[in-house]
């Protein structure tokens, strides 16, 4: 059981060193095509990138990771919302990082600041989850 | 409105996309689990899908003469723009029911805003599109705001 929610809690970091291999099996389960994912020349050479570019939706989907894994069985994601605000790239190890911003024990719902911080510190994707927890915990 | 966008521009708001309707499958389910570094067991078993999950099951198949040189496909949603290099955009999600395999799910996206904003190096164009998801009750699954913004 999680441990009762309080504003101001951070919840624990997650880290990610994505590889080409991931990289490569994520545009291929949405079946995205787009070559600055995969092809190093194209990137480097024609867009100027100074790598594989790492898609933004798939640094959406590790905001959404924290917080479930934190809920765990003890409540749902409500709701998202968050911008890409620049470009990361393969070989980059990113934080992911959350902290409760409002919690409201009578419905269980929940605000959570949530980010990606790339290792220069700045936040390349920043948003806000809301999540609800089905019971009283503690 | 003043600017680049045109009172023409504008009458393609309302523009909606053809339904799209999708099986939900244990095997999708898996794969985006393990591409994405999912950790948790009921994800990478398939038993249930992880938020987000709506991002590759509605996300265009095109054949490949419709793809452009560098790999993307046209969404026939939008108009022509008078700007064209796209910036970062965001997302808006709304996660009303869960989603299981052997779910048949219906999208219909809707271009909803065009609007312009003074940015620091000149005009922004912005536009919003929202995706409605609906199970085969009718009960609306998840819907989701793409905003984007051209420069």
């Amino acid at each position: 059981m999680i441990p009762e929610p309080a504003v101001g809690m951070p919840l624990p970091e997650r880290q990610h060193t994505p590889d080409n291999v991931q990289l490569m099996l994520y545009n291929a389960s949405l079946w995205n095509g787009h070559r600055i994912h995969f092809d190093l020349p194209y990137a480097t050479e024609v867009e100027g990138y100074p790598g594989l570019v790492l898609a933004g939706p798939m640094l959406g989907d590790w905001l959404h990771q924290l917080v479930d894994e934190w809920l765990g069985d003890a409540g749902m994601i409500t709701s998202v919302s968050y911008s890409n605000r620049g470009a990361t790239y393969i070989g980059e190890t990113l934080t992911a990082t959350a902290s409760i911003t409002a919690y409201d024990a009578p419905s269980g719902a929940l605000e959570i600041d949530v980010g990606i911080r790339n290792e220069a510190g700045e936040v390349v994707a920043p948003g806000t989850i809301g999540a609800k927890l089905f019971a009283a915990v503690g | 409105m003043t600017g680049l966008i045109s009172d023409e521009l504008l009458t393609n708001i309302g523009r909606k996309s053809k339904p799209q309707r999708e099986i939900v499958t244990r095997r999708d389910i898996r794969k985006y689990a393990v591409a994405t570094g999912n950790r948790q067991r009921k994800y990478l078993d398939g038993d249930v899908a992880p938020p987000m999950f709506h991002v590759p099951l509605f996300w265009d198949v095109v054949e490949l003469d419709r793809l452009t040189p560098d790999g993307v496909s046209i969404d026939t949603l939008l108009p022509k723009f008078p700007l064209e290099r796209a910036m970062a955009g965001g997302l808006d999600i709304e996660y009303l029911m869960p989603i299981r395999p052997g779910d048949w799910l219906t999208s219909v996206r809707t271009l909803t805003a065009i609007y312009e904003k003074a940015g620091r190096s000149g005009s922004l164009i912005f536009y919003e599109i929202i995706m409605d998801i609906r199970n085969d009750d009718d009960e609306l699954v998840i819907r989701e705001k793409t905003t984007r913004i051209l420069r």
